[in-house]
């Protein structure tokens, strides 16, 4: 429904001699100005983005001061080899997904839309490999709210058995740790279904002809968003499973 | 660029014809409305739904100001009044303050000022209308199933632990309602630098257009914060994740923080475009180029700065270190610069012009006095000391609601009469209006200026009772509240009544100089029918006095 192109002036009916592109609204002066425009968008809307993700770094990093100890011995509870494996899913993931635009742009329709089902597909990987991790979080109580013991970390924790147990108090603040844990997480990978979810849209669309035809500022604005859910791991990967492993 | 000003004599208006085909009538029809993506009709719902959302919280303060006539809580229990104050807030900061001006008159003019067809996402912009309506849905849910007695502010741990109201449906609905914003932003941000028209430099902009810039910064990097820490607020009450819950070693300070991370620039959201809307009006009937021109533009980009490093000052009493408040004392003082060079080059501006008194001019001067008001109370409560006498009590109450209230509020009236003539094509009615902006001015200060008493007496807010001796100044609030609803409700009236009654405006009826005022009114769905070539700079009075013939652009 594009109002714009119904709402033109009487005289003006589009006719061969204003050989605009299909795509191109009405309301901008040349294809530069509406891609210019779009991109432009994106990396303001990813500028909220890091906004809203910073109220949970800002919270991190203040929590992380104060409940040290703790810290410590909630990220001793992950596991770094499925962080690892993930981190390497999500970046093959970008690389695929920059495949994508590269096809897009040299007008290459079956390659495009391979590329954006290898990406769907490592999201999905992704998000299989974290729901594990969850599942495992609430096996051993560390749901905060939901699940949760302090039994593990008043306790000797077998995989670094030269951590001593944490007294009553501190064990306690590691629900802080975990909450951080699965809101930080959760907001990502809330991030990765929506993200898939629409390239799924991309995908069907990209059947159609769409993408391949000289118009991928869809494909590369939705590139960017991807390749910022993936740089947003790439800072929770370290803080939260790696930079407390060894004192 | 002379600052003198210039006589210009008003068109007549007997001549004036409603053009043939406007953005009203290019298309009809329920559907050609709600899918619309011209930011014209998108502003008209969104005059629509906020005016609606003004009245419920409107009937909200009516009913905290006939609870207060009397000492006792008589008219409703205690409970009910922390929720009827609780909706008042909500409702009229995040459904109505929040996008009063952007969504209506900047939607509206943002394109049209800059020489542009429409905003650079128009499917975006509709979509910011529907997230409005969603989260005034959301909010007015949860008014109904129960309501929600947090306050405004969802102050943990009483929002996350001790009430069993609506807290998660009302923090949804603000929470979608701060997209609307968000993406509102966005889209300002964008337009205003990639569809300025030829010649449309930065220094040309009408003034209007550099505080919808700063305040469209402040909404895109503030919002989301908000959105954040009332996820968090959901999260703790629903699966009880503990980052702002004591007992497992979270802050509820962190909270504030956050929330006010966001809310004490949200002040700037809803107040810089209103002095934007004061800028166009003090110009145009002064005849004058506003003085300090790049002052006045840089100190609206200085307040959107500031005011993001400010946010202590609501948490003095609350047990932050004295240390940074003594330092966040001082940036709240340095706010107040910007905010004096807007109000001092306003005063310069009509130092000399050539004054009318038209009923926007009217309300801009009782912004002029309110805010300030405003403004210089605000200077006390963010000196430490002051603040901790008065922080909690009326006066702060009187303060916030001369700035948003008297402030902003007055601006977007004044924005709305102003604009009347362009957005419907017809005048509002002068003399009924005039009286109108009276009685709002008369009611408003009988309303709040007892408040500031009342708080310096230490009433504090948020009681639904209160001791007898200070009952004589709450009457004399109640009554100034019934002076000002009723200054509300005129002006819904008599614009409705223009609707089809008044006298046909014509294309520029004030002579203002904007690109706004070259076009007919209403304006074509496209705006302009080639794109303008922009040679002047904003506020030229001898340019518009010298164009021998004003070629308004009319189709038909
Ligand atoms: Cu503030």
């Amino acid at each position: 429904m594009d109002s714009q192109a119904i709402a033109t002036s009487p005289e003006h009916t589009p006719s061969v001699e204003h050989a605009h592109p299909p795509y191109l609204r009405h309301h901008f002066e040349t294809v530069e100005q509406q891609r210019e425009a779009s991109s432009f968008g994106m990396w303001l809307f990813l500028l909220t983005e890091i906004m809203f993700f910073g109220g949970m770094f800002a919270a991190y990093l203040i929590y992380r001061n104060w409940y040290y100890p703790a810290f410590v011995a909630g990220s001793h509870q992950l596991s770094i080899v499925l962080g690892t494996i993930n981190t390497a899913v999500l970046i093959g993931s970008s690389f695929t997904m920059a495949m994508a635009v590269y096809s897009a742009e040299t007008r290459n329709r079956k390659a495009l839309i391979t590329y954006l089902l290898l990406t769907i597909t490592l999201g999905l990987v992704f998000l299989g490999i974290k729901s594990d991790e969850y599942h495992e979080k609430w096996e051993k109580h560390h749901v905060p709210g939901l699940n949760f013991s302090v039994h593990d970390f008043v306790n000797v924790n077998p995989a670094y058995p030269d951590d001593k147990p944490l007294p009553l108090d501190m064990a306690e603040k590691t629900q802080v740790y975990f909450s951080l844990y699965f809101a930080m997480t959760g907001m990502h990978a809330l991030h990765m279904i929506i993200g898939i979810s629409i390239l799924i849209i991309l995908v069907i669309k990209a059947y159609g002809g769409s993408y391949t035809d000289g118009h991928v500022s869809t494909i590369e604005n939705f590139g960017l968003y991807w390749h910022f859910v993936d740089i947003v791991w790439i800072f929770l990967f370290p803080l939260l499973y790696l930079i407390s492993r060894h004192q | 660029m002379s600052t003198a000003s210039t006589i210009v004599k008003l068109p007549p208006q007997e001549g004036a014809t409603l053009p043939k085909k406007s953005y009203l009538n290019s298309e009809y029809g329920l559907k050609s409305w709600l899918l619309t993506g011209d930011h014209k009709r998108i502003a008209i719902l969104y005059l629509i739904s906020i005016t609606f959302m003004f009245f419920v919280g409107g009937a909200m303060a009516g009913l905290i100001r006939l609870e207060l006539l009397t000492p006792q809580s008589d008219l409703m229990a205690t409970d009910t009044y922390n929720k009827v104050f609780s909706m008042h807030g909500i409702v009229m900061v995040f459904l109505f303050l929040v996008p009063s001006v952007p969504a209506t008159i900047g939607n509206f003019l943002i394109p049209i000022m800059i020489g542009a067809k429409d905003l650079a996402f128009p499917k975006i912009n509709l979509l910011s209308w529907y997230l409005y309506l969603a989260g005034a849905a959301f909010t007015i849910a949860a008014m109904v199933l129960g309501g929600v007695d947090t306050g405004w502010t969802f102050t943990t741990p009483l929002s996350t632990h001790y009430l069993n109201t609506h807290v998660v449906t009302a923090g949804l609905g603000i929470f979608i309602a701060g997209f609307s914003s968000i993406f509102t932003g966005l889209n300002f941000i964008v337009t205003i630098h990639r569809m300025r028209a030829p010649g449309m430099t930065w220094f040309r902009l009408p003034l209007f257009i550099w505080s919808h810039y700063a305040a469209s910064i402040l909404m895109v990097l503030g919002t989301p914060v908000l959105a954040i820490s009332l996820v968090l607020v959901i999260l703790e009450r629903t699966i009880g994740i503990g980052i702002f819950d004591p007992t497992k070693g979270g802050d509820p300070l962190l909270f504030q923080h956050l929330f006010w991370f966001y809310s004490h620039p949200a002040v700037y959201i809803m107040i810089l475009p209103g002095m934007g809307v004061i800028s166009e009006v003090i110009s145009t009937f002064s005849r004058k180029r506003v003085f300090g021109y790049t002052a006045v533009a840089f100190s609206s980009v200085a307040i959107a700065v500031f005011g993001f490093f400010v946010w202590e000052h609501h948490m003095f009493i609350m047990g932050v270190s004295n240390y940074s408040a003594l330092v966040f004392s001082l940036l709240t003082m340095l706010v107040a610069v910007p905010t004096a060079i807007k109000i001092f080059n306003w005063s310069a501006t009509l130092y000399k012009g050539s004054i009318t008194f038209e009923t926007p001019m009217l309300y801009a001067f009782g912004f002029l006095g309110l805010v300030t008001i405003g403004g210089m109370t605000g200077v006390f409560l963010g000196s430490m000391g002051m603040d901790i006498h008065l922080t909690e009590t009326y006066f702060i109450v009187a303060h916030f609601h001369f700035v948003m209230v008297g402030g902003m509020l007055m601006a977007y009236l004044s924005g709305i009469h102003f604009w009347w003539p362009k957005m419907t094509g017809r005048m509002y009615p002068e003399q009924v209006s005039k009286l109108a902006a009276l009685t709002t001015f008369i009611g408003f200060i009988l309303t709040f200026f007892p408040q500031f008493i009342l708080g310096y007496l230490g009433m504090p807010r948020r009681y639904a009772a209160y001791p007898p001796e200070f009952q004589v100044l709450n009457v004399l609030s109640t009554a100034g509240a019934t002076v000002l609803g009723i200054g509300y409700l005129l002006p819904m009236l008599y614009m409705t009544w223009s609707l089809k009654y008044g006298k046909i405006a014509g294309a520029n009826p004030w002579q203002a100089t904007g690109l706004e005022w070259q076009i007919q009114s209403p304006p074509l769905t496209e705006n302009f029918l080639e794109t303008p070539i922009v040679d002047h700079e904003a506020y030229d009075y001898e340019w518009l006095a010298n164009k021998t013939q004003h070629e308004v652009q009319t189709v038909g």
